[in-house]
């Protein structure tokens, strides 16, 4: 009882984070409330557990994924700073900063500070480079596990028609290891120019060039 | 010391005389009344000036504080955003086509759950608009003005110098009344209810609670069960102030045991050992039995399983919807701005709970009574849970949700996470799957990678929204002997040809496919 949001944070880190992110000052408070109430732990850090603990996060097939992103190398639990830094790579870009000087330090939710959040989504080992391998880990991760379709059909060879039948509507649309191995070399041949087998972050930005990056990685405010 | 002597007599007699005056102006006011069942409309009068105090402090309180931009998000869900993911596209390949920016859906739709999702913010208590002068409820509202804090420091003086005390002192008294009332009139056969009416009335004024209860007629009758949404324990005290009910649950030590034994003294209720809780069969066998003897009182359920804030209700449980008896559903809205009634098991015990219940200003309710409803032909527990639950939403202006309370605490299951797998899986070879599913069946192989290499079925470019269940249902259609596939549109036209031809439609053969079958 008593204190709450904003009495814990002071107006000089409420101004140091605003130059940093670029969020506003009510965004700001709105966010370290929303940061205090998944702090079941109440000591100004969040654990991993504290992100799954929302189930919509949780049912993301990349939700581990997302939620690496926002610790450190090798730690495990994250301040209220790292968790707006990693915050304001999805900040909407507002038409008032696309002019902005250009011998500023570019901002968190630039383009290429998106596409590198893109990036090392994929890129696990910070290589600076997607492998196949790399690229065959996130696909699986989206489509999920084989629930041994083809091998369950190839079991149905001759059988009956309708168990066959029956069986693929149980099991429902699955990839075989084939597939993704296919569409893992395909995505790389399309991207890859300098012949080394994996995607660099300049190629990835190239393949990404058409894509409208900044509207597909902000989150999208009610305003 | 000697001077203080005739003070002390003088103190004695003060307190004598105040607490004389305290307690007989209770018993006029508060406590005769509510045997009686006769009001005053002392709590109406307080309810109304209180308001008048809010939309004075909340008018200093927006001319104060400068414009906020709210932080509110788009909600939509990860399964929209799947859908999309190919909606622009044009082209029908035979190959699975994957993007890498396909990742930027899943991903964004993560940072979005993290910073505002739907269901974690239901597990406390709900944010207001105003300030309403409580410490407790005070998130972001700075220190405004000194007539506002002047107007705070009177409230907290009023608040737990005399209407606390007063309260317990009430609960305490109803309490009372109802254990040892209960077990005198346990001997004797009639006037049982009367007892329990009188002890809720006390107890309703000992919370100050103001209820209004709407369409009286749809009231719960014997040999039904009520269900509720539900938000704190003092439902039960809310509901049960209106009518007898039956109660569920399990049996408890301490005071609750008590009371529970009290109470099974002078009508039937269910008290389930801890044991016999996770026995489902045990449990829907009781309350079978109960409901089967129309004398009994109506059961009060509470489906969710668990309290929420009072701003949406969550999953109901089917157990209480399997029984097939009549369910009367009721909808409690608690007023946010007089105190918030919301029990967070998490964070507070059920003592410092009620103390905070009676520290607030009031606790102001509205009930509806909704009308009966029985399951209909061909609607099975979990679809009748859902109608209920999207009723009781709608009269009490709560955001219906799917989701479990029990998320409060475990965690969600992986097959949630499987369904969105499934449908990323569909937009990546979606057309193709469909393409060999229009294959003629064939009694030999139906490998997927012969699937791959069938020509494709010509669908005028038109567009399968992706839904799982549409699919399962065109493959039952095939099944039922209709060997030949046709897109889905085109079977309206052909039951018309069927009516109008008066026989078995016939199948009309596809471009690819030239198998027909056998009439």
């Amino acid at each position: 009882m008593g204190s709450r949001a904003s009495t814990l944070l002071r107006e000089e880190e409420i101004e140091e984070i605003k130059k940093e992110t670029g969020f506003s000052h009510s965004q700001i408070t709105r966010l370290y409330s929303r940061f205090t109430s998944l702090d079941k732990g109440e000591n100004g850090t969040l654990s991993r557990e504290d992100f799954q603990r929302i189930p919509e996060l949780a049912i993301n097939p990349l939700g581990d994924r997302i939620i690496n992103a926002f610790f450190p190398e090798g730690e495990d639990q994250v301040n209220f700073r790292g968790f707006m830094r990693t915050l304001a790579h999805f900040r909407p870009i507002e038409d008032n900063e696309k002019n902005k000087d250009p011998t500023a330090s570019e901002p968190l939710n630039s383009r290429t500070n998106k596409l590198l959040f893109a990036f090392r989504l994929y890129d696990l080992d910070r290589d600076d480079k997607i492998s196949r391998d790399e690229l065959l880990q996130v696909l699986r991760m989206m489509v999920g596990l084989n629930m041994f379709v083809s091998q369950v059909l190839r079991m149905m060879v001759g059988l009956n028609m309708f168990v066959s039948q029956v069986l693929r509507m149980m099991v429902g649309v699955n990839i075989s290891d084939e597939q993704l191995g296919s569409i893992a070399d395909r995505t790389i041949q399309e991207a890859d120019q300098n012949g080394d087998n994996s995607i660099s972050f300049n190629e990835f930005i190239k393949v990404l060039e058409k894509v409208d990056v900044e509207q597909k990685m902000s989150i999208r405010f009610l305003h | 010391m000697g001077w203080l002597l005739p003070f002390d007599n003088l103190l004695c007699m003060a307190l004598g005389i105040s607490f004389t005056v305290w307690f007989t102006s209770l018993l006029v006011f508060i406590i005769v009344p509510a045997i009686l069942g006769v009001s005053f409309g002392i709590r109406k009068l307080y309810m109304n000036s209180l308001l008048k105090i809010f939309e004075v402090s909340s008018s200093h309180i927006v001319s104060a504080c400068s414009e906020k931009d709210k932080v509110t998000l788009i909600m939509s869900t990860l399964e929209q955003e799947i859908q999309e993911l190919r909606s622009s596209s044009t082209t029908l390949s035979s190959e699975p086509e994957f993007e890498m920016a396909d990742i930027m859906s899943f991903c964004r739709r993560g940072v979005e759950s993290i910073v505002d999702d739907e269901v974690t913010k239901r597990f406390s208590a709900e944010e207001l608009e105003s300030w309403n002068l409580l410490t407790r409820s005070n998130y972001n509202f700075r220190h405004i003005s000194l007539r506002l804090s002047v107007l705070w420091g009177l409230g907290l003086l009023i608040r737990y110098s005399f209407l606390l005390p007063l309260r317990i002192t009430l609960a305490a008294t109803g309490i009372g009344l109802l254990v040892v009332l209960t077990t005198i009139v346990g001997f004797l056969p009639s006037g049982r209810y009367k007892i329990h009416m009188m002890c809720y009335r006390i107890c309703v004024r000992a919370l100050t609670a103001i209820i209004t209860y709407h369409n009286s007629e749809n009231k719960p009758k014997n040999g039904g069960i009520c269900v509720a949404n539900h938000t704190t324990p003092i439902d039960v005290i809310i509901l049960a102030n209106d009518g007898c009910y039956s109660m569920v649950g399990q049996v408890h030590g301490g005071l609750i045991g008590v009371v529970q034994r009290a109470m099974v003294k002078s009508s039937p209720h269910i008290w389930f050992e801890r044991s016999e809780v996770k026995d489902r069969h045990l449990v829907a066998k009781m309350l079978s039995n109960h409901v089967a003897d129309k004398t009994n009182h109506p059961i009060l359920i509470f489906p969710e399983g668990t309290c929420i804030n009072n701003t949406s209700v969550m999953m109901f449980k089917k157990g209480s919807f399997e029984i097939g008896c009549t369910v009367y559903p009721v909808a409690i809205k608690y007023d946010p701005r007089f105190g918030d009634a919301f029990w967070n098991s998490g964070k507070f015990g059920m003592v410092s709970y009620l103390l905070r219940m009676m520290s607030s200003w009031a606790i102001v309710c509205s009930v509806w009574y909704l009308p009966p409803v029985n399951r209909e032909e061909g609607e099975d527990a979990v679809q009748f849970a859902n109608r209920v639950k999207a009723a009781i939403a709608r009269q009490g202006g709560l955001v219906d949700l799917l989701w479990d309370g029990g998320l409060k605490r475990g965690k969600v299951k992986d097959t949630f996470r499987e369904e969105q797998q499934k449908l990323y899986s569909k937009v990546l070879v979606g057309d193709q799957e469909d393409q060999a599913e229009d294959r003629p069946l064939e009694f030999s192989t139906l490998r997927p990678e012969e699937d791959e290499e069938t020509g494709r079925l010509d669908r005028q470019g038109e567009e399968q929204p992706l839904d799982s269940l549409r699919l399962r249902e065109d493959c039952c259609l095939r099944l039922q002997g209709n060997y030949t596939l046709r897109p889905p549109t085109e079977e309206k036209e052909k039951k018309e040809e069927g009516d109008r031809l008066g026989g078995p439609s016939e199948a009309r053969p596809q471009e690819h496919c030239p198998l027909r079958p056998e009439t």
